[in-house]
C-alpha cells in the first residue's frame, strides 16, 4: 500500500461532496493545492478546512483532444480553475459556455473511480 | 574563473526514427559535437545527459557512458523537464569554470514518437500535473497551457490571431533547416482553422512530439574561432503546479533572466539573437514579454513588424524552434542553444543571419514552472 497522500483530506472531502483546503494556523492564509508549509509565512501548522464551494472563473478551456480513452468518451469538455471566495484555487470541470469573471459553484460527479468537482454558473 | 565556452554541436534530423531508441540517437548526437569540437572520446572528461521517458533508467549517464565509450572523471543525469537542457548547460559551464572538468559532453535524445503510443506520451507527460488536484480532472499538458493561455490573453488583451503569427514565423524558419521535423508551409489561416486541441490553442499552436537527439560540448579550452563563451546563467522556479501560480507578471522566467544578465553584465539591449522556449505558440509570446523583448500583450506586433525575421534586429529560433524543428524531449530543448551557438560561431549554414554578437536562450519547463536563462557571447 502506498503511503497516504499530503491531499488525502481533500480526496475523503470530495468523496463526501466538500471542497477542503488548507489554512495557515499562524498567519491565515489560505493554501492552493497541498503543502507542508504555509507560502506565505512559512509556518507548518497548516490545518484543513471546508469551502462554502462558491467561487470565481479565473481561467477556462474547452478539451477537445483528451489524452485518454476514458476521458475520449467525455470530449469535448469544460476545464476551469476557479478562484474559491476562502482564497484557494482550484482546477475543476464546468459547465460549457462559463467565462473567466463569472461566478460559479461546485457540484460533483463521479469519473473514472474519482469523485470530480464540476463547477455551474450561478452563486 | 575559467572562461566556459561551447567547443562544439551536433544533432540527429527531428523527426520519425523508426527502431532507433534514445541511445542510438544520442550517440549520434555525440559524436557529431565531438567531431565538431575537434575532441577525441578520451578527452571528455564530463558527461550531463537529460532523461528519456521512453528509457527510464537509474543511471542514463553512465549507461550512455559506457556505450559510447568514454571514462569520465564527472557524470550524472538532470531531470527538469523542458528546462533540463539549459540546467545541464548552466551546470557545465560551472564545472568548467570551476576547474572540475576540462571538456563537458551535454546529450540529450529520444524516440518520442515513435517508441511509445501517442496517448502513452501524452498521459506520462500529464504527470506534471498535480496527481490529485489536476492529473484525475483529464487534464493534460496542452490543456494547461490553454487554462495558462486563457487567463494571459484575458489580462494582456493577447488574441489568437497574435498567436498564429509564431506558428507561421518558426515553420517558416524550419523549412530552412535540413534537419527539422515540420515543413511544410502553413499560414495565419490555416494555423486558425486548424483542429483544437484546447481552447484556445489549436494543433498548429501546440509542437509536435519527434524522435531526436541534440548534444554539445562546454570545454575550457575550445579549438575554434571565433569562441562562444557562456557568458551567464540564471534559473528561476516559483511553483510547480499550474493551480499554485500566483502572479501572471513573473511565472519565473524574468527571475531567471535578471540573474543571468547581472552575471554576465549585459542588458537587454546588448542582445542580438533570440533562442526561446516555445511548446506552444503562448508559451513564446508569454517569454518574450515576460523578459521584456516585447511589451505586455505586444509580442505579435513584433512579429508582424518583422523584427523576428532572420533579417531584422532580433532573430528567433532561426531552426523552427520545438513548434516545427520538432520536440523529444529534453533534446528538443537543447536545439535552441544549438542554433544560438551555430548562429554565434558564424556556421549556421544557409540560415546564418549576419555576425551575432549575443543570444539570450531561456528554457521553460512544466508549466511554465521551471525557467533557465542562458547568455552566450561570441569572442572575436
Amino acid at each position: 500500500m502506498p503511503p497516504p497522500s499530503l491531499s488525502a483530506p481533500f480526496l475523503e472531502g470530495l468523496a463526501r461532496g466538500e471542497l477542503r483546503y488548507q489554512r495557515c494556523a499562524d498567519c491565515d492564509a489560505p493554501q492552493t493545492l497541498a503543502r507542508y508549509a504555509c507560502r506565505q509565512c512559512g509556518g507548518t501548522r497548516l490545518v484543513w478546512r471546508t469551502a462554502a464551494g462558491l467561487g470565481t472563473v479565473y481561467a477556462v478551456t474547452v478539451v477537445a483532444r483528451a489524452p485518454s480513452e476514458e476521458f475520449r468518451a467525455l470530449a469535448p469538455y469544460t476545464l476551469a480553475i476557479v478562484e474559491l471566495d476562502e482564497g484557494p484555487r482550484l482546477m475543476g470541470h464546468a459547465a460549457p459556455g462559463v467565462a473567466i469573471g463569472d461566478r460559479v459553484h461546485a457540484g460533483y460527479f463521479t469519473f473514472g473511480g474519482h469523485t470530480l468537482v464540476r463547477f455551474a454558473a450561478g452563486a | 574563473m575559467k572562461t566556459a565556452c561551447i567547443a562544439g554541436a551536433g544533432n540527429t534530423a527531428f523527426g520519425r526514427h523508426e527502431g532507433r531508441g534514445p541511445l542510438d540517437l544520442m550517440a549520434e548526437a555525440a559524436g557529431r559535437a565531438l567531431d565538431d569540437a575537434g575532441l577525441k572520446r578520451s578527452q571528455i572528461d564530463g558527461v550531463l545527459c537529460g532523461y528519456a521517458t521512453t528509457l527510464p533508467h537509474l543511471m542514463l549517464s553512465t549507461l550512455f557512458c559506457e556505450r559510447f565509450s568514454v571514462q569520465p572523471a564527472y557524470a550524472h543525469s538532470v531531470q527538469l523537464g523542458g528546462a533540463t537542457g539549459g540546467a545541464m548547460l548552466m551546470l557545465a559551464r560551472e564545472l568548467v569554470r570551476a576547474g572540475r572538468c576540462t571538456n563537458v559532453l551535454v546529450v540529450a535524445g529520444e524516440n518520442r514518437l515513435t517508441g511509445q503510443a501517442r496517448d502513452s506520451s501524452i498521459q506520462t507527460l500529464a504527470q506534471v500535473g498535480d496527481a490529485d488536484f489536476e492529473v484525475p480532472n483529464g487534464a493534460s499538458v496542452p490543456a494547461y497551457y490553454a487554462l495558462l493561455a486563457s487567463r494571459y490573453m484575458f489580462e494582456t488583451g493577447l488574441t489568437e490571431p497574435d498567436l498564429a503569427e509564431f506558428a507561421v514565423l518558426m515553420r517558416t524558419n524550419a523549412a530552412r533547416h535540413p534537419d527539422a521535423h515540420l515543413k511544410e508551409t502553413i499560414t495565419r489561416a490555416s494555423v486558425l482553422a486548424s483542429k483544437p486541441i484546447a481552447a484556445p490553442l489549436k494543433l498548429l499552436d501546440c509542437c509536435p512530439i519527434s524522435d531526436g537527439a541534440m548534444a554539445l560540448v562546454v570545454s575550457a579550452e575550445p579549438r575554434r574561432s571565433p569562441r562562444v563563451a557562456l557568458a551567464g546563467a540564471g534559473q528561476g522556479h516559483r511553483h510547480q503546479h499550474l493551480t499554485a501560480i500566483a502572479d501572471t507578471t513573473n511565472y519565473g522566467a524574468r527571475d531567471a533572466a535578471a540573474r543571468a544578465f547581472a552575471e554576465s553584465g549585459l542588458g537587454l539591449a546588448d542582445i542580438d539573437y533570440l533562442a526561446i522556449y516555445d511548446s506552444f505558440t503562448i508559451t513564446l509570446a508569454i517569454l518574450l514579454e515576460e523578459i521584456g523583448f516585447a511589451p505586455r500583450g505586444g509580442s505579435a506586433d513584433r512579429v508582424r513588424k518583422g523584427d523576428f525575421l532572420p533579417g531584422g534586429p532580433l532573430p528567433l529560433n532561426t531552426h523552427g524552434g520545438l513548434l516545427s524543428f520538432g520536440h523529444c524531449g529534453v533534446a528538443g530543448g537543447m536545439g535552441h542553444a544549438v542554433e544560438a551557438y551555430r548562429q554565434l560561431a558564424g556556421r549556421a549554414d544557409d540560415r546564418q543571419t549576419g555576425v551575432r554578437r549575443r543570444a539570450f536562450v531561456h528554457a521553460d519547463g512544466g508549466v511554465m514552472s521551471s525557467h533557465v536563462s542562458l547568455i552566450l557571447a561570441r569572442e572575436d
